[in-house]
């Protein structure tokens, strides 16, 4: 490996990390100016202009609050647990293809961090990982509102990732692929060459189980405020709840980011060849990128002023009885169809 | 070199991590260095470029398999090192027998066919899910199905042992 | 004779769920166009009702006399106490003879009910518009003669606030 393709990892690295936590602080402030609207109101309006320097204010908030340890917790786990969370929510974005290729010092560049050939595996494995901060979070604070938030969230990632997973499955039978890109490439062209229009069913299942990943309404049980003051983190202060906070949100965008990828074509803007465009085409994908994603994020907020919270056998019964039996159907409605196709 | 210096690091992650599993007498943080363990495999995996085992290590072991373990410890409140029994010797001589067997097999292998553990393992080392599945639907078909038995098994006992009048 | 009520059968349209879930989600949406309700306090005032019962003020006559006679009607209705009052003769030739040397009221006591004012045979204590007085101490909070008859020039014409909203900048 040479110095300049060293060189263009590690900005593309520094790129993509830099565009999480961004998204994550457009996304903080959003959530709350979206709110209020749809709520009547204005929401955060007074730091900086409409309000857009609130998240910066928000995090030095964050940081200068005191940091509790509560007594009786479990203090390496207790610590262990946000960093657990966070590092797998920041990680995911990598193998996430967000533009198609800038020809730049006569060689091809691909944007995307890593072009892994089982990349929507590795998305899937780092949410699973998710997970334990969540468990050891709820376990290791001592409380029982935390414990019980910590084992609803676990128990309800669990059953959906099922779903979620065989609705995936049945985008990776008509692409053959494993490879991020190989799915986007797939769906290049017309508009109807996009899987939302092929798998109409498994977006759906896909779609209600990326919810219930990202313990957004309707099926936030986990921090349910209500009924457990605030889930697994509610013994968490200062910087270390804001640490779970972050990671939330970029569950959330990563989450966007894979519904696009999967469904909406990726980067593709349709009826039109980015590649022939040159630097402008890969600068028009990206750009058509975000703004997929950006809808799919105004989605989140807005399914959550929408959507009252399941109960928790609803949830169960819903992930259990309805997606899973819904997404094998799919599976194998799609797996006779390929098969036909390809004896003709 | 500098892959060679990871695979030590990681392999050496694995086997004290492994260690500490048994020594640990804490169920929690067994479980976690458990976890810890599998994450070092699977960085062995991808030295092997084996990305699609690698990936289902953390999926599948890591990302399902424990954390319903960390779900039953945390249930049972394990975490009193007293309610455990101190002296279980039945359960110490076989668990001492069966590795002494493995690490007698082992050896006995290494000795008599050198080759084999130097094998490049082209099922694998492809890293493509086409070898992979083509393998397990011809090669291994016998064990691959036994397998799913095994595991069918498992759940019907599941489900009678959780309900017992359906 | 009972009455059968028929429960409702979902139909496999409602079954779907899913055109109640989009005929939700245009609710919100048609809510996030609506016009926003929200006051921007400082910036702009709210004016509340005629018949508020805000701030008290004593009233005066146009050539300028009080028109409370102190007889004391008002702290004696007064529910929570906290009307003092302490008479004196008044410094006009013509008019009352009677007049208010003290008149304070306890801010941080007063319940704003309003019966001071329906008690007055002078119509000389009302409740105004006003209902931004905060400050820092209790001290501050009691108010005396002098700062009611304030309070009577900054509302006699009962356009407190929308004073206040017109001499704002204009919001962005």
């Amino acid at each position: 490996m040479d110095f300049l393709s060293f060189f263009i990892i590690c900005v593309k690295v520094l790129l993509v990390f830099a565009g999480t936590l961004l998204a994550v602080l457009i996304m903080v402030y959003a959530e709350r100016r979206v709110s209020a609207f749809m709520q009547g109101r204005l929401g955060p309006n007074r730091v900086g202009p409409q309000g857009l320097l609130q998240p910066i204010a928000d995090g030095i908030k964050f940081l200068m609050k005191e940091d509790i340890i509560p007594d009786g917790v479990n203090k390496p786990i207790y610590l262990l647990a946000p960093v657990i969370m966070l590092i797998p929510a920041l990680m995911t974005f990598a193998v996430i293809p967000f533009g198609s290729t800038i020809t730049l010092f006569d060689r091809d560049i691909i944007l995307q961090v890593a072009d892994v050939n089982i990349g929507i595996l590795y998305i899937l494995a780092l949410t699973s990982i998710g997970v334990y901060g969540i468990v050891l979070a709820g376990w290791a604070s001592n409380s029982k509102y935390t414990l019980i938030g910590g084992l609803r969230s676990s128990a309800q990632l669990i059953s959906y990732e099922l779903a979620l997973g065989l609705s995936v499955v049945s985008i990776i039978l008509m692409s053959g692929s494993l490879r991020l890109n190989d799915i986007v490439a797939d769906q290049q062209g017309h508009l109807l060459s996009w899987y939302v229009f092929k798998q109409p069913l498994a977006f759906l299942i896909f779609l209600i189980a990326t919810y219930a990943e990202t313990n957004r309404l309707p099926f936030d049980l986990a921090e349910a405020e209500q009924e457990l003051v605030g889930g697994y983190h509610t013994e968490y202060s200062s910087m270390k709840f804001a640490m779970f906070f972050m990671s939330e949100y970029a569950n959330m965008i990563t989450a966007a980011a894979l519904t696009v990828t999967l469904f909406f074509g990726g980067w593709d803007v349709p009826l039109l060849d980015e590649k022939s465009l040159g630097i402008w085409g890969a600068m028009l994908s990206v750009a058509s990128f975000i703004l997929k994603m950006g809808f799919f994020l105004f989605l989140f907020i807005w399914i959550r002023w929408t959507f009252p919270r399941f109960r928790y056998d609803q949830l169960m019964k819903l992930g259990w009885k309805v997606l899973l039996p819904l997404s094998l159907i799919n599976i194998f409605i799609t797996g006779g169809y390929l098969t036909l196709a390809a004896l003709k | 070199m500098s892959l060679s210096f990871l695979f030590y690091l990681t392999a050496t992650i694995a086997v004290a991590s492994a260690i500490f599993v048994v020594l640990n007498r804490n169920a929690v943080y067994s479980a976690i260095l458990l976890v810890l363990c599998f994450f070092a495999l699977a960085v062995l995996y991808l030295l092997l470029e084996a990305y699609f085992l690698a990936v289902l290590e953390v999926f599948i072991y890591a990302g399902a398999i424990m954390v319903l373990f960390l779900f039953a410890i945390m249930l049972l409140n394990l975490g009193h090192e007293d309610a455990l029994p101190k002296f279980m010797y039945l359960q110490r001589a076989l668990s001492v027998l069966m590795v002494a067997l493995f690490f007698f097999g082992i050896i006995l292998i290494m000795l008599h066919e050198p080759g084999v553990l130097h094998q490049p393992g082209d099922t694998f080392s492809a890293g493509g899910i086409h070898v992979l599945g083509e393998a397990l639907f011809s090669k291994y078909l016998l064990p691959f199905e036994v397998a799913s038995l095994l595991l069918l098994v498992a759940l019907i006992g599941t489900v009678y042992l959780a309900k017992r009048k359906i | 004779m009972a009455t059968i009520i028929k429960s409702y059968e979902p139909t496999f349209w409602d079954k779907l769920y899913i055109p109640a879930l989009v005929k939700g989600l245009m609710v919100t949406i048609k809510h996030f166009f609506r016009r926003k309700v929200t006051i921007q306090y400082p910036d702009e005032y709210h004016i509340p009702p005629e018949g508020y019962r805000g701030l008290h003020r004593l009233n005066k006559f146009p050539e300028g006399r009080i028109k409370c006679v102190a007889c004391e009607m008002c702290s004696a209705a007064c529910p929570a106490d906290c009307i003092h009052i302490i008479p004196g003769p008044s410094p006009w030739d013509e008019g009352n003879e009677r007049y208010p040397v003290r008149f304070d009221i306890d801010l941080l006591r007063c319940i704003f009910c309003g019966f001071c004012e329906m008690a007055c045979p002078e119509e000389a204590i009302e409740l105004t518009e006003i209902y931004d007085f905060s400050d820092y101490t209790r001290e501050d909070l009691i108010i005396d003669k002098d700062g009611l008859l304030e309070v009577f020039e900054l509302t006699k014409d009962q356009k407190y606030y929308s004073r206040k909203n017109d001499s704002q900048e204009p919001q962005k």
